[in-house]
């Protein structure tokens, strides 16, 4: 299979490798929710992760950020490397801090879910856990609130309660959060699924404009978001990745049938 | 709701029908008296507080029950000022809350967002045990437990005295105020939480920063709960802190509450009409308009900072 | 625009992780002020008074000498008052629930039903026992009886069956309903076959942990002038002569364990204070059983109803 061997995909040979995901398990209990991934995530690309529900899409994302570790009985086996080339460290290894794990690689949710704090305090949250100084805090805040084109929106307001914002801002600011503290990666988890048309195009124009500063990784259940942001795309399918390739590949001619099957909509 | 009446056979009320809504009609109303009957104890409390105050306020003058800080009744120039028993029972609440409230809310954010469920399953229950053990019990253990053991400690430590019911009672309300802390911290949805783990947060700075804020208000309920409990906490005060009202604010001393008069006049032989009959209800309004005013300040506090997420 | 200087994120890691170590600690410290406080209280209360706990503890009626005086009065008033209570609270209270829960329409009248329960639950019990003096001893007449006492702390507790109730209630979920209502069921035929049974353990549960707040409660009792030395029982309510029920034990004067317990506390004598160790055991005793009780259903029903 070709997404088996990432290394085979000629056509990426340019995009630099942010971190490669190897022989990667994943156990809910006995549960075995994802099995032998094997995947690159490029830098400063937006990598989408498709499948039908159930297919551990989301249970790989949140290994990026060793969210699995909160809760007991999760099992990782395998090695996810993070890092240029050179200096790979395995985010997976028990030796690591899940917690250092975290302050390197940012997360936005499928809800939005902004503190019950101000717009200044959310966005300062991340920066305030780092020991930043109160200076620097102000500057990345307007920094940050920019970035997500939600400056305008909430200069006047900044001490107002993040939660009075309407959902689509909720979700900018919570990705203007994640992006203060100046992540490696950035996680996204079906984070349009809650929102309607138009704020929809607004985080994904966001998502786009983003790929500049760090590297996205999106769950997307729904197949245009991820040909309309996305450069990478893999299909996972019952736990296991069956298929990845540039979206224009994966969508126009997949290599393997299933990956045909789904995107043309006939299961998932 | 439906203006026209629908034109078919269902319409026409067959007789059993009738005597079915008939049936209907009647059981609302019984249950209806029953839930009115609430409202008939609160009125119930409202007037005979009032009816008996009157009469003793005839007596004594008003300024002089608010501004007194001698209480007096047995004596030939009997004096009713309640601070001599507003005090009590503010120290011994005092007491109860700088044990009861640190305590509680640690324990709270411990078990709702440290602890293990296997040990949760254990201690919960034990906090109820201990929320449930009769009051009398607790001054028992106050009177011949704790206070000897406060006087190796404190060798002028008297054998009735405020500290140590008012450190008995502070335990009692733990539970308290501990479970309603915990269950409203524990409905922070999840998704907050992970919001602040994926942050890089600890679980000290996610509780903290993120849950204590959101759970402002179950927070601060369970605080007026744990104030308007330990206000009306009767006889572990009443068996050891001593019965004497006593004007102090020194927790050493011993001294009567409002609660401990009121059982204190009612232990002896009490003649209906008397001023001293009185006397109890004049302490008992001022006793209920407290907790009155510490509940509605409980009521704006939780629709204040109700749950905002 | 990256960080300002490089900050070691190790060590912030440390120190943070520290912090939380501490608390940790605390955390478990508190807990334990609590738990420790428990057993220290039970060890102190058995060991003082569990060797005097005997049949002739049980069968005896209190009495000036100390090794004599037992708590026959007190259990048996305790059991009869408890009687009362039960009979008075859980109908009201249950009744109060389902209208408040089933019936009430969003109006003012409903509010104020709703604010005042809530309000009742936060009265000092002294305030109940100020409320029956003047109302059941002086208004009605009944003086200081186990009627009085029985219905002092039915009022007493009532707010916890209500809002038992209506939590249980509230459980049972609207698809329940709805299928009843389909079926052609009358709003009361809904309640009383599906509401009802569904929220059964809830509302039992409610019920009992009240009883066992009524059985420790003392100074509502005080309150209303119980007598501390009862040295006889209430007539039995069953009789051997026709009619057979009497309910002239409704009328007797009466006391209770913690009234009991409260009288040999107050005595400066150590052997009375022995006594009163004893009477709390017992106390505790059936605290405990009650509230076991209370858990142990919760558990059948949770365990028996899914949804």
């Amino acid at each position: 299979m070709v997404g088996k061997n990432p290394e085979n995909i000629s056509a990426l040979q340019t995009d630099q490798t942010k971190a490669l995901v190897r022989n990667l398990d994943f156990f809910y209990g006995d549960n075995h929710a994802l099995k032998d991934i094997n995947m690159p995530v490029y830098a400063n690309k937006v990598t989408a992760l498709i499948g039908p529900s159930g297919c551990g899409k989301t249970t790989l994302l949140r290994c990026f950020n060793r969210m699995h570790d909160l809760y007991p009985g999760n099992r990782y086996k395998g090695e996810i490397l993070l890092g240029e080339d050179q200096k790979q460290s395995n985010i997976l290894s028990k030796q690591v801090d899940p917690i250092e794990v975290r302050m390197n690689i940012g997360m936005v949710f499928q809800k939005p879910n902004p503190f019950p704090k101000s717009i200044y305090e959310n966005i300062a949250y991340g920066l305030k856990i780092r020991g930043h100084s109160r200076s620097f805090i102000d500057d990345k805040v307007e920094y940050s609130l920019r970035n997500a084109a939600l400056w305008d929106e909430v200069k006047d307001r900044l001490q107002d309660l993040a939660v009075n914002l309407s959902g689509g801002q909720q979700q900018r600011l919570c990705i203007a959060r994640a992006m203060a503290t100046d992540p490696e990666i950035i996680l996204f988890d079906e984070p349009t699924s809650a929102l309607d048309p138009i704020a929809t195009l607004s985080i994904e124009q966001l998502i786009l404009e983003l790929k500049d500063q760090v590297t996205v990784l999106i769950v997307t259940h729904n197949m245009q978001q991820a040909v309309r942001v996305s450069n990478y795309t893999a299909f996972m399918y019952l736990g296991r990745l069956i298929e990845f390739d540039t979206t224009a590949k994966i969508f126009a001619k997949p290599a393997v049938k299933e990956t045909a099957d789904y995107v043309s909509g006939k299961f998932g | 709701m439906i203006d026209q009446p629908i034109k078919s056979t269902l319409a026409k009320s067959k007789p059993s029908n009738l005597v079915r809504n008939l049936q209907e009609k009647l059981i609302e109303f019984l249950l209806f008296l029953a839930a009115s009957s609430s409202v008939a104890i609160t009125i119930g409390i409202i007037y005979i507080l009032i009816s008996e105050s009157v009469s003793f306020f005839q007596e004594v003058s008003l300024v002089e029950f608010l501004t007194g800080t001698e209480w007096t009744p047995l004596f030939a120039d009997a004096k009713y000022g309640i601070w001599a028993l507003l005090a009590g029972t503010i120290v011994t609440t005092a007491v109860a809350l700088f044990v009861a409230i640190p305590i509680g809310t640690i324990s709270a954010v411990y078990l709702s967002e440290f602890a293990p469920e296997k040990l949760r399953e254990i201690v919960k229950p034990c906090l109820e045990i201990l929320a449930g053990i009769p009051s009398v019990v607790y001054g028992y253990f106050a009177l011949l437990f704790v206070t000897p053991l406060l006087q190796r400690f404190l060798s002028d430590l008297p054998s009735f005295n405020m500290l140590s019911p008012g450190l008995v009672t502070g335990i009692m309300i733990i539970p308290f105020i501990s479970s309603i802390s915990e269950d409203s911290m524990r409905a922070v949805p999840a998704s907050l939480r992970e919001g602040s783990y994926a942050m890089g947060a600890t679980r000290l700075q996610t509780a903290w920063s993120v849950v204590l804020p959101a759970s402002l208000s179950g927070i601060s309920a369970a605080y007026i709960l744990g104030i308007s409990r330990a206000v009306g906490i009767t006889m572990i005060v009443a068996i050891a802190g001593g019965l004497q009202p006593n004007f102090t604010w020194n927790p050493m001393e011993s001294a009567a509450t409002i609660a401990t008069f009121i059982v204190s006049v009612s232990l002896g032989d009490l003649p209906h009409g008397t001023i001293e009959y009185q006397s109890i209800f004049a302490a008992g309004i001022t006793l209920f308009v407290i907790t009155l005013i510490t509940n509605i300040i409980g009521h704006f506090i939780s629709k204040r900072y109700r749950e905002i997420y | 625009m990256k960080s300002e200087s490089a900050k070691d994120v190790h060590k912030l890691i440390a120190w943070a992780k520290l912090w939380q170590a501490g608390f940790i600690i605390l955390g478990v410290l508190s807990l334990l002020v609590g738990i420790v406080t428990l057993v220290a209280l039970l060890a102190d209360m058995f060991i003082k008074g569990g060797p005097l706990i005997s049949w002739r503890f049980f069968t005896s009626f209190p009495s000036r000498n100390a090794e004599e005086a037992g708590i026959l009065s007190a259990w048996v008033g305790s059991l009869l008052v408890m009687f009362v209570t039960a009979l008075a609270a859980i109908p009201l209270g249950i009744a109060s629930g389902i209208y408040l829960e089933e019936y009430a329409r969003k109006n003012w009248i409903a509010d104020l039903i709703e604010i005042n329960v809530a309000n009742l639950a936060g009265v000092p019990s002294i305030i109940y026992g100020l409320l029956a003096l003047g109302l059941f001893v002086y208004a009605f007449h009944l003086g200081d009886t186990v009627l009085t006492a029985g219905l002092t702390l039915a009022i007493l507790v009532l707010p916890v069956v209500i809002v038992t109730t209506r939590e249980a209630i509230r459980a049972v979920p609207s698809s329940i309903r709805e299928a009843s209502y389909a079926l052609g069921s009358s709003k009361w035929q809904t309640i009383r076959s599906h509401v009802l049974p569904y929220g059964m353990g809830g509302i039992l549960t409610g019920v009992i942990v009240a009883l066992s707040r009524a059985i420790g409660e003392t100074a509502p009792l005080i309150t209303i002038g119980a007598l501390t030395f009862i040295a006889f029982l209430p007539d039995s309510p069953v009789q051997s002569q026709f009619p057979y029920i009497s309910f002239a034990w409704l009328m007797s004067p009466f006391t209770v364990l913690p009234i009991q317990m409260f009288n040999w506390v107050s005595r400066p004598q150590p052997e009375f204070q022995l006594n009163a160790a004893a009477a709390g055991v017992v106390l505790v005793g059936m605290t405990l059983l009650v509230n076991g009780l209370a858990i142990y259903l919760r558990y059948q029903f949770r365990k028996g109803i899914k949804w």
